[in-house]
């Protein structure tokens, strides 16, 4: 195998690879990342054997082939390479080495077999449909942050992607939740997802596939089956196991009849609450909510470190009420904010409360309190 | 030489019998008015109150335990005679004892006994380091001109207190440290009030085996074994430096301990940094129901202890070791700190479940760490068990009543029973 590749090129079709590619690991194959040249395109394929990244680039490729090497030494090296170098891999088959050369750079790394290579099971995909990046950014996007990471409880570990009755009919719904918040986002249900069936999307997939989200115009092919999703952008494929369990029945757990209404500039509340809970070194800070009509109190009071509290102007015309919520848990579901208003209706002190964005319910949040 | 009648609490100096009340419990000890460390050990606690509550089963058996556990985690004193031991698979058990009266566990009960016990201690001293709900050492040094009584006399007035209004019997062993105190409160269960003086240390501590000491396990003990120790005696011929070489900061406390010297405070606010409980059992076993009864078994008891010293950790901790020695742990990180068992014991399940079983198991242990105060704990609710808030609810709001009002303010229903 011989090739010759830009630099940049090079670079983003290796540190995708890379990053899905445990750091630790028993099995030596899994580090590397297989390199396929063949026509005018060079493939980078990793694994971790729950998620597959395939990149595919443009290359000048003199000599087709194939080859394994260490993804996180190969990133290392082109990321360490001049901007816009010529960076050329030669393969001779002969001494267990890829060369790596660019300008009078040149690197030997040792190779694995190709064969050896675990390549995932293509399956069957019951569904196919097409979204635009934006879409799934939204709905990852607004619900990763819910994401469990308590193994315990593993079918909470990732992101619920699934087909929803919404008010105005069918919706693609992405719900995350570590039993303290949840998240619900809802968008225009694509074409052909109808019979899509609801899937799990682990949390380290959910990080993979942001990357291919960046650029507003790319259309990104979704195929979902039973046991796997996979996300097709035109130069990366993504595909990934998803989480074999059952999610919890969530809707049971978003409140409806919260009445007690109260309106705040997410960013102004965001940045309060921010300041009060400073005073505070405790790993759960909880900061106590008063509201009165038209006012809000925030306060945190810890006994070793100090005490700290602010009064912000909202819009609230209910009863008094006093709630104390983890400050981290209202710093992230304020932040998922970002036209309008934050909306929270609250019921009692000691029940869920709902944040929306003004009057859209096409996200919505649920808290739990805290006891202060 | 000094003796204490502990039924009506008169000081003698001769006679077998009371001379006030005429009844023979008597502790009878030269140095009986000197000493003051003290650890009292309630006996068969679980079973005792269940004995309490129900006063047809005072004669037969009592197990506490079972359910679909299948281990034993207390057994009244009739049950014992017949071979019946705490930490015994249920199915064993039963065969010793066919007629026994298996129970299963209040743990809200005990723990609401336990504080009562507690309160009645605090009467006494300050310092009082709770081990678990059912026993605790305590100091008594310099409460004398306080109380216008030894500490003795207030020890046994405070197993009467426990006998007459709480129907719980205790045992006291009282002596100049926490080692021989400990020692000392197992030497004349149930209902002792035993004593080893400064005299007679040496001379008691002579034939008995090292094992006794608490915190020597079938480890240490077997690393003691290689080195010839197996009595205190063993232990006297041995030069500290040798000791320390040899077993590390164990070896250090063993040559103290030989002597009878144990510097330990008896402190209720020492820093606890973890608790845990673990369990050897008598022969290695993979049976899935049988372990699980373990972990039950094992979450209830630190979270006992948590209770008991009012802490509560953040992270739960699964060990495991293997027949062939080798050593497995599991750790899981809590997102709220908790003091619950039920907590506990669903994390340390699941950490059993995600570990690949190769083998049988020798020993399993259940710890909590990263531990902070019991007011951190189990503050926030979950969205998905939303049980789990209304028990936890009910709980604070009948401990706060019990602190404005008192313990009797608020009695469970089933504790009524």
């Amino acid at each position: 195998m011989k090739l010759s590749i830009e630099r940049g090129t090079l670079l983003k079709a290796v540190s995708q690879a890379q990053s899905v590619v445990e750091r630790r690991n028993t099995i030596p194959i899994l580090a590397n990342v297989l390199i396929e040249a063949e026509g005018s395109e060079v493939h980078f394929r990793a694994t971790d054997l729950d998620i597959e990244v395939v990149d595919k680039a443009p290359a000048q490729v003199e000599r087709a082939g194939a080859t394994t090497v260490s993804a996180v030494t190969l990133h290392e090296i082109v990321r360490k390479l001049p901007d816009g170098a010529l960076v050329t891999l030669t393969d001779d088959g002969a001494n267990g080495r890829l060369s790596v050369t660019a300008g009078r750079s040149q690197f030997n790394l040792a190779t694995l077999p190709k064969e050896d290579f675990p390549v995932m099971a293509s399956s069957e995909y019951s569904s196919n449909f097409t979204a635009d990046a934006p879409v799934l950014r939204r709905l990852f996007d607004k619900s990763k942050f819910a994401i469990s990471t308590e193994e315990t409880r593993y079918y909470l570990n990732g992101v619920y992607m699934h087909v929803a009755e919404a008010d105005g009919g069918k919706v693609l719904r992405c719900v995350a939740t570590d039993g303290h918040r949840l998240a619900r986002i809802d968008a225009d249900l694509p074409a052909g997802a109808e019979d899509m069936p609801g899937v799990i999307v682990p949390r380290k997939t959910v990080g993979e596939l942001r990357k291919l989200l960046e650029d507003d115009d790319t259309k990104i092919a979704v195929s979902v089956s039973e046991t796997k999703v996979r996300f097709a952008a035109p130069d990366i494929t993504l595909t990934s196991k998803v989480i074999d369990g059952t999610f919890p029945d969530y809707t049971r757990v978003i409140p409806q009849g919260n009445t007690r209404k109260m309106e705040v500039d997410a960013s102004e509340f965001a940045a309060a609450v921010d300041r009060v809970a400073t005073v505070s070194s405790e790993r759960s800070r909880a900061v106590k909510m008063q509201l009165d009509e038209d006012r809000l109190i925030l306060s945190v009071n810890a006994p070793d470190s100090g005490a700290a509290e602010e009064e912000l102007a909202v819009a609230y015309g209910d009863e008094r009420l006093e709630i104390g919520f983890n400050a981290k848990y209202l710093l992230e579901i304020a932040s998922q904010v970002d036209r309008e208003n934050a909306v929270f209706l609250f019921n009692s002190a000691g029940d869920p409360t709902l944040m929306r964005e003004g009057n859209d319910t096409s996200a919505v949040y649920v808290v739990m309190p805290m006891r202060v | 030489m000094p003796a204490l009648c502990r039924d009506c609490l008169t000081q003698f100096d001769d006679g077998a019998r009371c001379p006030a009340c005429r009844r023979p419990r008597i502790t009878r000890h030269p140095e009986l008015f000197q000493l003051s460390i003290a650890h009292m050990d309630c006996d068969a606690f679980y079973a005792s109150v269940e004995k309490r509550d129900k006063p047809e089963l005072a004669d037969k058996p009592v197990i506490i335990g079972g359910g679909r556990r299948g281990v034993v985690s207390t057994a009244c004193y009739v049950a014992r005679i017949r071979g019946v031991h705490s930490a015994m698979p249920m199915f064993q058990a039963l065969k010793l004892c066919p007629d026994a009266v298996v129970i299963r566990p209040r743990m809200q009960l005990y723990a609401d006994i336990s504080r009562q016990i507690r309160a009645m201690m605090e009467d006494l001293t300050p310092a009082i380091e709770p081990l678990s709900l059912d026993e605790a050492f305590l100091d008594l040094t310099g409460t004398a001109r306080l109380h216008g009584q030894p500490p003795a006399v207030m020890l046994a007035r405070l197993v009467k207190r426990m006998r007459d209004e709480l129907g719980i019997t205790g045992s006291i062993g009282l002596s100049h440290n926490k080692f021989l105190a400990k020692v000392a409160s197992d030497m004349e269960k149930p209902h002792g009030f035993s004593v080893i003086g400064q005299a007679e240390t040496a001379d008691f501590l002579r034939d008995k085996p090292v094992r006794m000491i608490w915190g020597v396990g079938e480890a240490t003990q077997s690393a003691l074994d290689s080195a010839g120790i197996r009595t205190f005696s063993d232990l006297l011929r041995w030069e500290q430096r040798d000791l320390i070489a040899r077993f590390g900061a164990m070896g250090n406390r063993l040559w103290h301990l030989a002597r009878g010297q144990d510097a330990r405070r008896v402190a209720s606010d020492a820093p606890v940094k973890s608790i845990s409980n673990e369990t050897t059992f008598a022969q290695d076993t993979a049976d899935p129901d049988l372990l699980d009864g373990h972990i039950w078994r094992l979450a209830e008891k630190v979270a006992d202890r948590a209770k008991a010293k009012e802490k509560a950790g953040r992270v739960v901790t699964l060990k495991l070791k293997r027949a062939d020695h080798k050593l497995v742990t599991r750790r899981q990180s809590l997102r709220d700190a908790t003091q619950m068992a039920d907590v506990i014991y669903r994390n340390a399940r699941a950490l059993f479940d995600q570990t690949e079983h190769k083998s049988p198991y020798r020993l399993l242990g259940v710890g909590l760490s990263e531990l902070c105060g019991a007011e951190a704990a189990d503050l926030s609710g979950d969205l998905l068990d939303p049980q789990a808030r209304a028990r936890a609810q009910a709980e604070r709001a009948t401990d706060q009543i019990r602190q404005r009002f008192g313990d009797d303010a608020i009695v469970k229903g089933r504790a009524l029973r």
